[in-house]
């Protein structure tokens, strides 16, 4: 067998592969947006390339009246935008202060971060939940809110310190030198060169709490004030196949600009989870 | 060792003085301090002597009357007891430390800083713990405390039956973890989960992993045309939020409707599977669907760590007639499992608690005859049903102590093994 003809045929097996692979993966995706489409509620009699498509489910959505559904999509982006927030803030204060400080104590709470974060926050979750309801914080977005910044701190600040213990101290010992104060140093000198560590750490705030189903189940209780995830399994569980076609509209709308959001972001996830497997 | 002596005693009467945090320090001198800290004394006993007393009390029996006391509050305002408890233990002996120290400057002769100093001593020491105060009191109300808690009602008998306010719940011992592994029920039901859950991790997560990194490798090879419209695509399937694709699955694996009974099974005239209603065939799909979703993480992770592999690696093995079998053996493959080993971990890691896909893809159904856990439960969906649909609280406490244990031994290995513990100063 000829080396051309070797290389002929792996190449040819290698785009078998790849096509295959874009079946598996596209199949369930067109099916969904196909879904959408088809008219009537149940999905009996549907199919990918509805006949008679229709727009009928997306409108529905978008009536409060009809659906909670916009409600929901509120819920989730305000709950996912203030997670972001305080986790940063908080993350790089912490992190900051166990990068550049040796102070008594940092050692070993350095170690109980590193444990606290294998341990899955919903772990505790009979807790959460009873604590919630002691605090009246159950049903509030702000109870939920808190449990995820809580949840997000060890990691992070593991994550961020990593990175800031690699910005040169001598930057801000020049610049003590120079009067200038702690917060000073921290605000002026050493965020902006931690920009990149930032970004990531926003990114992983913000998806986290926008893919969580089981806390914002057990402490959200009203309709209204649902994330998506809980809102979507709702649809789907209450009785099912009577309302996939809304369902279907519902996951498309929510997929899309996710997928969008995400494929623009892809290279800092992995520079970040790298960055966090390697050195933290 | 000689003994130094010094003529003055100062550092012992003020260390002896400050059993009374503050007095040592008046002794010292050091006016404004020595009140500061008896003014703290004396709030914190005012603010905390109720719930210190109460809470305290509260934890040791957990109620003694039903109408009266609920056993649950009870036990949270012991845990904040403690925790307060624990921070002014910590008061107590900084205090101490700090009469002894200024003692012995004084013993020794040296000049006491001045109130100025003393001011700017706390800024600079006291600026690291006011930064990350607000993070740690949350991670101490919403992580710490909830783990106390669990803990605590691991060994506890809360339960439907000993519900608060019409019951007590009592301190049981290690009662749960004896009913876990020695009533019938339990042990069998435990065991099946827990040999699911292993299974469940590692068949799903060793797919995922290797179709990854096969994948990125395939695409990796110099020749592939249009190697960034397939990678974007195969990340497809991590842009989307899981949530959703599991119950589109779920939706596409429904007996009635779906379309893999009824499209793709059809279309090769094989009779339709009950995907939901026995639990074999979900496990498959579980899988299956773990499986499409994992990929695409480990295959953006391999790629980066293929294209940093040096081309001269390669150049150099062809030169000394290495086959392309040869070249993978020894140079891509120990390459990047070297890179990749830590991320390997976590996901197993992760996995083993992924309890979105077990519950939204059939609600860790279908159900078992005689048991209290589903055919596809693994360990945090079990604990999750315990707790939300039988109330079987002390006991899903008590299995998610033995889940914590495994993960956290897991984790500790791994890290142990990674660098950032041999290094200098990262800790």
């Amino acid at each position: 067998m000829s080396i051309k003809r070797q290389k002929y045929i792996r190449l040819t097996l290698t785009y078998i592969v790849i096509l295959a692979m874009f079946a598996v993966i596209f199949y369930p995706l067109l099916w969904i947006v196909g879904s959408s489409f088809n008219p009537g509620q149940s999905l009996s009699g549907s199919s990918i390339i509805p006949k008679n498509a229709t727009l009928a489910h997306y409108k529905e959505l978008f009536d409060t009246n009809q659906s909670p559904y916009l409600y929901w999509y509120w819920n989730s982006l305000k709950v996912s935008v203030l997670t972001m927030v305080f986790t940063v803030i908080l993350v790089s204060l912490t992190a900051y202060s166990f990068s550049r400080y040796r102070f008594i104590g940092r050692k070993n709470s350095l170690m109980t971060f590193l444990i606290l974060q294998m341990i899955p926050n919903f772990a505790a979750l009979i807790a959460i939940f009873i604590l919630a309801l002691l605090t009246g914080l159950l049903d509030t977005h702000l109870g939920l809110i808190l449990v995820y910044v809580g949840g997000a701190i060890p990691m992070n600040t593991w994550l961020m310190k990593g990175y800031l213990d690699t910005i040169p101290k001598e930057l801000d010992e020049s610049a003590k030198m120079d009067g200038a104060g702690h917060l000073r140093i921290f605000f002026q000198i050493v965020m902006p060169l931690a920009t990149p560590i930032i970004a990531v750490v926003a990114l992983f705030a913000f998806i986290a709490p926008f893919g969580d189903f089981i806390l914002a189940r057990i402490l959200l209780r009203t309709e209204e004030k649902y994330t998506l995830a809980v809102g979507l399994y709702d649809m789907v569980a209450k009785q099912f196949g009577a309302e996939f076609t809304t369902f279907a509209a519902g996951a498309v709308l929510i997929a899309v600009p996710i997928a969008i959001l995400f494929l623009s972001f892809q290279k800092y996830f992995v520079s970040g989870l790298t960055a966090g497997g390697t050195k933290g | 060792m000689e003994k130094k002596s010094y003529q003055t005693n100062h550092r012992r009467i003020a260390t002896a003085l400050s059993i009374i945090p503050g007095l040592g320090q008046l002794y010292n001198k050091q006016y404004l301090k020595g009140i500061a800290f008896l003014i703290l004394t004396g709030a914190f006993f005012g603010v905390f002597a109720d719930l210190l007393n109460m809470g305290l009390w509260g934890l040791f029996t957990l109620g003694e009357q039903t109408p009266r006391d609920h056993s649950i509050f009870l036990m949270v305002e012991g845990i904040l007891a403690l925790i307060v408890l624990l921070f002014g233990i910590g008061f107590y002996l900084f205090n101490l430390n700090d009469a002894y120290k200024t003692g012995l400057k004084r013993d020794m002769g040296e000049r006491l800083s001045s109130v100025k100093e003393q001011y700017n001593n706390l800024i600079d020491n006291g600026f690291p713990y006011l930064i990350m105060s607000p993070g740690f009191l949350l991670l101490i109300f919403v992580v710490v405390f909830p783990i106390i808690f669990v803990v605590l009602l691991a060994f506890t008998n809360y339960d439907l039956y000993h519900s608060p306010p019409a019951k007590l719940v009592d301190w049981v011992g290690l009662k749960n973890f004896f009913d876990l592994f020695q009533l019938e029920s339990w042990r069998q039901t435990f065991f099946s989960v827990l040999s699911w859950t292993i299974i469940w991790t590692f068949v799903a997560t060793t797919f995922q992993v290797a179709l990854g990194m096969f994948l990125a490798i395939l695409v990796n090879q110099k020749d592939v045309k249009g190697k960034a419209i397939i990678r974007t695509v195969f990340i497809l399937p991590w842009a989307v939020p899981a949530f959703v694709s599991i119950l589109v699955f779920a939706g596409m694996f429904n007996e009635s409707f779906g379309a893999i009974n009824r499209d793709i099974l059809g279309f090769f005239g094989i009779d339709p599977i009950p995907w939901m209603t026995e639990a074999m065939y979900t496990k498959v799909a579980l899988i299956m669907i773990q499986t499409w979703l994992g990929f695409p993480f480990i295959f953006a992770m391999v790629t980066g760590v293929l294209q940093s592999i040096p081309e001269e690696l390669y150049e150099a093995a062809t030169v000394d007639g290495a086959t392309n079998l040869q070249k993978f053996k020894n140079i891509t493959l120990p390459l990047v499992l070297f890179a990749t080993a830590p991320i390997l971990i976590t996901q197993y890691t992760f996995n083993f608690n992924n309890f979105n896909i077990i519950y939204l893809f059939n609600g860790g159904g279908p159900a078992v005859s005689g048991a209290n856990a589903g055919g596809t439960d693994i360990l945090i969906s079990w604990i999750y049903s315990l707790t939300m649909t039988s109330a079987q609280y002390s006991k899903a406490a008590a299995i998610t102590m033995l889940l914590s244990l495994i993960v956290i031994g897991v984790a500790l290995w791994q890290f142990k093994r990674t660098k950032s513990f041999q290094e200098e100063d990262m800790m």
